[in-house]
């Protein structure tokens, strides 16, 4: 964490970078959509339930798109569904973020082949930031896919993006040669 | 609980077209109507004061591939009486209608909305026939036995 586990010694003031401080912030307080499509949405609630406790990784679901950090894709994704779920993407403020959740969205599942209905993979829509495998998978898969999601968000800068700094190099090195 | 050949006797009474054939075995008991038959015998199973069938709990569309004919079942219940009946016909694979019963039972409105949605049997005289399941730009019928699917729906790939 790098925050917390630190001695707050000097007067309670401690030194940090400025991506950390941000980072645990958001990675501390993901919000994903309340939206379930299929069986995978009733170990979703599941999650949520004092047994696991989401709340106590500071997950809890937000109603609307617009408040929405994460979004969840728990179920089977279907060509009249897969318009609503792109719409509610773009909804969602940045940074955004998606999991997929169970085999129906991570490639089609159980449909692969017969499922004419059945989108194969909802990252042929939407793109995914963490797959969570299980048909469906248990609410402890779902809080490791969280997990994994914390580790990405850690990684990040929102102060220096890196897809501009890689720019800013390459055009660095074009007016040198 | 009325007999069934009492039953039977009473369609046949209606049947101008074709005449009415049993079949025993299937469960219910089932009766073959022809098609242009289907609204006499209906209105007579439904408004008879011994049958009264005031209940259509389920349609199904059967598909026997090309070269064969499609077929629609009706599962009728009288609620008062207690008995089951099953209704048959068969219809052209080329060119497939039949009248619709949404004006007897108001349940076969989404009944037949589906069987249109998957086998492309059209039900003539039905208020609002469109498909119910899948979207309405979807091409073909997806329960017919010589269906292939699209390559693609507004840009997703359909394939696995």
């Amino acid at each position: 964490m790098g925050l917390l586990d630190k001695r707050f010694e000097n007067g309670g003031i401690i030194v940090t970078r400025l991506d950390d401080v941000l980072n645990w912030s958001r990675l501390s307080s993901m919000f994903p959509m309340t939206f379930g499509i299929a069986c995978c949405a009733i170990e979703f609630m599941s999650t949520g339930t004092t047994v696991y406790d989401m709340d106590r990784l500071g997950i809890l679901p937000r109603s609307s798109p617009r408040q929405a950090d994460v979004m969840i894709i728990a179920g089977t994704v279907t060509f009249k569904m897969a318009d609503r779920i792109r719409r509610l993407y773009e909804q969602m403020a940045e940074p955004r973020y998606v999991i997929s959740m169970g085999s129906c969205s991570n490639c089609g599942g159980p449909y692969w082949q017969h499922g004419y209905h059945v989108v194969k993979g909802v990252d042929r829509i939407i793109p995914v930031d963490v797959y969570v495998p299980g048909c469906p998978p248990r609410p402890e898969a779902l809080i490791g896919g969280f997990l994994k999601l914390q580790e990405k968000i850690r990684s990040e800068s929102l102060v220096a993006p890196k897809a501009i700094e890689r720019l800013l190099k390459e055009s660095e090195t074009h007016a040198a040669v | 609980m009325q007999p069934f050949e009492e039953i039977l006797a009473l369609v046949k009474k209606q049947c101008t077209h074709s005449d009415a054939v049993a079949d025993e075995a299937a469960t219910p008991k089932a009766i073959r109507v022809h098609a242009d038959d289907l609204l006499p015998v209906m209105q007579e199973l439904l408004n008879h004061s011994s049958l009264y069938f005031d209940m259509l709990s389920c349609i199904t569309g059967i598909d026997n591939g090309p070269g064969h004919d499609m077929e629609v079942a009706y599962n009728l219940y009288s609620i008062p009486f207690g008995h089951q009946l099953m209704i048959k016909v068969k219809l052209n694979r080329d060119n497939p209608a039949i009248e619709s019963l949404n004006h007897f039972w108001r349940s076969a409105n989404w009944l037949e909305r589906e069987i249109f949605d998957m086998y492309g049997i059209v039900f003539l005289n039905h208020p609002d026939l469109r498909r119910i399941l899948m979207p309405a730009d979807w091409e073909g019928h997806p329960l017919r036995k010589d269906y292939k699917h699209q390559e693609y729906y507004r840009d997703i790939k359909v394939e696995y």
